[in-house]
């Protein structure tokens, strides 16, 4: 019991010393347990917020949601392993996500799908070499009648063809660019 | 941005707000907005469920339970809060009308949240979102922020005794948390498994308090159903089927789009006429009536009307409005087996026979579509899938076993003509095919 005290308080310590999240997220959550009537219910958009700025579920992110929730850090691993849009390693500053389900599918989504890998040069569920895009296949994002459609990030880009995926990919390189100059 | 489109043959209740930037609050409001909710309050609880009944408005998630007596069903007296649930979960392949009414009318969303909660006696509505729909989500917090700042949420709403207050939340990517009970376990926190019923939620729901859970389309409908009166509402549908429905009509056909529709309207003319038929002048091979868990209807069997009972009738099911055209160059094997692929994916893995019966069925079908089945393969996904079929906790598993069925009853003749190493006869072009070594 004593030992494990001591390790609790180690980290504990650990994460005081070296904040997870950006002082604008960390008051965003403090505020989110605040809405429910239950602190628990805060957990699965917490998870989706901290992966939306740190960029995956890293231990210390899920060590630092199961202190904020006070559920054990199993817990909030069994919850987390469950959503789909949760990851647990880096995937790139723009993730494509291709739906591939039927009415995308009847439309090309195949085609984009494989022109996204020409393009990109990885296989499913790669990250370039630049870490600038991953690109996944998704199930249906809920955008069947401007299919094909894609999500990059959370933006969503329809009624695409093959042809449309190189104009897609430059707009993002010159965000990034753009951000970097301006940084 | 997803594209409107319209049609003469539309009745438009639900999206006649829809591109008139209804989603800032001034506009909502003078487009007759929230007069619906004031109308509410001084008839009462009562009258607001009678109301509903009177209206025949049936849930527009899929299984088409009747709204108003849904809502009857919560108990007037309860120790624990009761609760609304607004299902925005929209997943089912094939639907993708939801994100239209939190695109253009996320007050419609709110308006409706505060009727259900009036009519229940709840002080309390959740309105859940997938996560995908991030940017839906960040237009629903600004509508919610603005019904707040107006006194339309929060105590007192609209100068009354009446208190209602109204939080949103995102989901993080699962078809199942779209089941009722599997989303109040997401909602608490929890992974997405749903609850063995009975209870049913409108005794023992969200947290243990009775909850009413109702589809984003449904609640949207709610005010307008007030404002209009039931009886007219009732007019515009056919028998047992009220209103209207938001058809999403999606895959081959020349005009795809979310179209509002009366219930009952023939799906023939609405493939035909209103989507403009299927695209580049080919054939229909097949229909998928209401999302990609409704069984499919061969082109002989489509001159019904578009409502529950006779999509029913037809051997089908309404489901979500979803509408999925497929024309005769497709292969319906390799269709089955991205249907299933997508279930297989989605099982929660609590039931047995909907974890191990998706996963055998998409590899059978996997297999046999690659150029490797058995004569044999044919009545084996038959007989997995039946054996699925009602032996799950959530329809989950029925909704992969009912089109499979489907697929191969009514396709048993494709599903041969892939036999014998032979390649796929339809195959997409470019598609690399695999043949027997």
């Amino acid at each position: 019991m004593g030992a494990r005290v001591d390790r609790m308080s180690v980290e504990q310590k650990k994460s005081e010393s070296m904040p997870v999240f950006s002082p604008e997220l960390a008051a965003r959550l403090d505020a989110l347990v605040l809405k429910y009537p239950v602190k628990r219910s805060a957990l699965v958009p917490m998870l989706l917020y901290a992966q939306d700025e740190v960029g995956y579920l890293s231990d210390a992110v899920l060590a630092e949601v199961a202190r904020r929730i006070g559920i054990s850090e199993l817990d909030v691993r069994s919850v987390a392993t469950y959503y789909s849009m949760l990851r647990f390693k880096p995937a790139g500053k723009f993730n494509v996500q291709v739906c591939t389900n039927i009415s995308c599918m009847l439309r090309g989504g195949y085609e984009v799908y494989e022109r996204f890998q020409e393009e990109l040069g990885v296989a499913p569920k790669g990250v370039t070499p630049d870490g600038l895009f991953s690109l996944e296949e998704v199930e249906c994002i809920g955008a069947c009648c401007w299919a094909p459609a894609i999500q990059v990030n959370y933006d969503f880009h329809d009624e695409l063809t093959a042809e449309s995926v190189p104009g897609i990919l430059d707009r993002y390189r010159n965000l990034a660019q753009n951000k970097e100059k301006n940084a | 941005m997803p594209r409107l489109v319209s049609h003469p043959d539309e009745v438009k209740i639900v999206t006649r707000r829809f591109g008139q930037g209804a989603a800032q609050i001034d506009r909502y409001l003078e487009l007759g907005g929230y007069e619906a909710v004031k109308k509410c309050l001084a008839q009462g609880p009562e009258w607001i469920v009678e109301e509903m009944k009177a209206s025949g408005l049936r849930g527009r998630g899929g299984a088409g339970f009747s709204t108003g007596m849904k809502w009857s069903f919560v108990p007037k007296q309860s120790a624990k809060p009761k609760y609304i649930i607004v299902n925005g979960d929209e997943s089912e392949p094939g639907t993708c009308k939801d994100h239209l009414i939190f695109l253009h009318d996320p007050h419609s969303v709110i308006e409706g949240t505060i009727i259900a909660g009036l009519a229940v006696g709840a002080k309390m509505g959740f309105i859940y979102l997938r996560g995908e729909y991030r940017y839906l989500l960040e237009k629903m917090e600004r509508a919610v922020a603005e019904a707040y700042e107006r006194g339309f949420l929060g105590k007192n709403i609209f100068g009354t005794e009446a208190e209602f207050q109204i939080v949103t939340q995102s989901g993080a990517g699962a078809y199942e948390v779209g089941e009722e009970s599997a989303l109040m376990e997401s909602l608490e926190g929890k992974r997405g498994v749903p609850r063995i019923k009975p209870p049913f939620p409108a005794v023992v729901g969200l947290y243990g308090g009775p909850t009413v859970i109702n589809n984003a389309e449904t609640i949207a409908t709610v005010p307008h159903v007030i404002a209009m009166g039931a009886a007219a509402y009732a007019a515009v549908g056919t028998p047992r089927n009220g209103g209207t429905r938001l058809f999403g009509i999606s895959g081959h056909v020349e005009r795809p789009g979310v179209y509002e529709l009366p219930m009952g309207y023939n799906l023939k003319k609405m493939i035909y006429e209103v989507a403009g038929g299927v695209r580049g002048g080919r054939g229909l091979k097949a229909v998928v009536p209401g999302g990609s868990s409704t069984p499919v209807l061969l082109p002989e069997e489509i001159d019904i009307g578009m409502d529950f009972d006779q999509v029913g009738k037809a051997g089908s099911m309404l489901g979500s409005g979803g509408v999925v055209v497929i024309d005769d160059q497709t292969c319906i094997v390799e269709f089955a087996m991205r249907t299933i692929s997508f279930y297989a994916h989605e099982s929660c893995g609590w039931c047995i026979p909907c974890r191990e019966g998706t996963d055998w069925l998409k590899k059978t079908l996997t297999r046999f579509h690659a150029g490797f089945g058995q004569p044999s393969d044919i009545d084996n996904i038959r007989y997995l899938a039946e054996n699925m079929l009602g032996r799950t906790f959530c329809p989950l598993g029925d909704a992969a076993a009912m089109p499979t069925l489907g697929f191969v009853k009514k396709f048993r003749q494709e599903f041969e003509d892939h036999l014998h190493g032979k390649p796929c006869p339809y195959a997409r072009a470019g598609v690399p095919q695999l043949t027997v070594v």
